[in-house]
């Protein structure tokens, strides 16, 4: 509706407005029909890792949209300067460029953030979400498209392993974000284990995917 | 010159590493007395959290509350206290690093005691901390035990690791386990050491649960057996120090 209003003055500026409809695609579709995770079936690894609780995962979720953001940006800004012959090395220099800064921040700041994510947040660069991102699509467009595009994706990533993340935490140790939910209103809940170990990742994604696949009647080819 | 000649690449990659590797070794020293503290007040964090409940607390309270509690030693295998080491500089406790003396023969290492005593009064001793180090699934894993007076009941004890599994092992960390340990004790009425260990698979039957076992973690056996392993070698490290001061404190009792 918003889109409606918003067109006419567009084309008189012959500027884009910063939120054009075809802008809000980069954004709204990574979170459905084209989401990194249940679509395109990427980041697994990261999904079913740090998806125990909630905490550690809300973190690596702003982590990962962050760098991402950033190296969207970067890359895009730089995109017709880059040689094509040496283009995923620049790509990947970005990216662990940005992931050590991540990393170092967190150290200074959230030492015990740091603790708990240390490996995982080194292993943001090699997220296949990332590079595929900067690969497919800051590789071709304007900044503030591969800013939208990078926000969208993170937003896709983020909302799958979050509520991977709070199956998990809730079936596997009766919790909300560390706050014993069954316990405190008196109901004695069996904790199941196999939610603590990957496998309980597998299980979530699947229904999840089934869920999301049955509603938009997205079929492989 | 051509964007796709080998000039152009050489020079561009040549470009982009300065920058990328300036930005980074800038960071790195902007960040760094910042990072420090955070370990330091990490590790007095940890040592506190075997005797203590710090909640509560933070930053500099915690840092002045150590200051006014935790008197700290460095001893040898023998039990005899170091006071410099073999170029003669003196040996800080808190500075000992617990990882580099693991890979060193045991008779060489370095075996710092945490003393905790009453708030200002260092003669009011209420427990000894030592620290513990060894080998989880994935990496290091490491820790403070609070032994009593008697040098034979853990009061409490803190754990640590670097990269055991989120929810499986990293669990060692939680209060939910440490808890298990308080009340064990560590030698028979002998005197012969047993040590503690965990027991494997969750919610065992109580009549497993004695002196000297704890009960396990499910889905996490392996961290469970290395964390048996760092406390039953830790305690023989120390166990001719635990002796001596045991000793001790009973020659003062019955004066």
């Amino acid at each position: 509706m918003s889109a409606e209003t918003v067109e006419p003055v567009v084309e008189k500026k012959k500027a884009e407005a910063l939120f054009s409809k075809r802008r809000k695609k980069f954004v709204n579709d990574p979170l459905s029909d084209d989401n990194p995770i249940s679509v395109q079936v990427l980041g697994i690894c990261s999904a079913l890792a740090v998806t125990t609780q909630m905490a550690p995962t809300l973190t690596m979720a702003i982590s990962v949209t962050l760098v991402m953001v950033f190296s969207n940006l970067i890359y895009s800004l730089i995109r017709n300067l880059v040689p094509t012959r040496v283009r995923i090395i620049v790509q990947l220099a970005v990216i662990a460029t940005l992931v050590t800064l991540v990393s170092e921040v967190l150290m200074a700041y959230k030492y015990d953030m740091y603790k708990q994510l240390s490996v995982f947040v080194g292993l943001i660069i090699t997220n296949c979400i990332v590079m595929g991102r900067l690969e497919a699509f800051a590789q071709a467009n304007k900044p503030w498209d591969s800013v939208l595009d990078a926000v969208g994706n993170g937003m896709g990533y983020s909302w799958i392993i979050l509520t991977v993340a709070f199956f998990r935490e809730i079936l596997g140790s009766g919790k909300f974000f560390g706050w014993p939910v069954f316990e405190s209103i008196g109901i004695n809940f069996p904790t199941n284990g196999l939610m603590v170990t990957p496998v309980g990742a597998f299980f979530i994604l699947g229904l999840l995917i089934w869920v999301q696949r049955n509603k938009s009647g997205y079929v492989e080819h | 010159m051509q964007q796709q000649s080998n000039t152009y690449i050489i020079l561009f990659s040549v470009v982009t590493t300065i920058i990328f590797g300036g930005l980074l070794s800038f960071a790195n020293q902007g960040l760094k007395s910042k990072q420090q503290k955070s370990i330091e007040l990490d590790t007095k964090r940890q040592i506190l959290t075997a005797v203590t409940d710090l909640k509560g607390k933070k930053g500099k309270e915690i840092l002045d509350f150590y200051d006014n509690t935790i008197q700290s030693i460095v001893i040898d295998i023998d039990g005899n206290p170091v006071e410099k080491d073999e170029e003669g500089k003196p040996i800080v406790a808190e500075k000992v690093n617990i990882g580099k003396n693991y890979k060193k023969p045991s008779e060489e290492r370095q075996f710092p005691v945490f003393i905790f005593h009453k708030e200002g009064d260092p003669k009011a001793v209420e427990s000894y901390i030592i620290p513990v180090y060894g080998k989880g699934l994935w990496g290091p894993i490491w820790g403070y035990v609070a032994l009593d007076t008697d040098m034979n009941t853990i009061k409490g004890v803190s754990f640590d690791h670097k990269t055991e599994t989120p929810g499986l092992g990293a669990r060692i960390t939680t209060p939910e386990i440490t808890d298990r340990f308080k009340g064990k004790k560590i030698f028979d009425d002998k005197g012969d050491l047993i040590s503690v260990s965990m027991l494997k698979g969750e919610k065992n039957p109580e009549e497993l649960i004695d002196t000297y076992h704890v009960d396990g973690m499910s889905g996490a056996t392996l961290t469970a057996k290395g964390l048996n392993e760092m406390l039953a070698s830790y305690f023989k490290y120390y166990s001719k120090f635990l002796k001596k001061s045991e000793k001790q404190v009973e020659g003062v009792a019955s004066l």
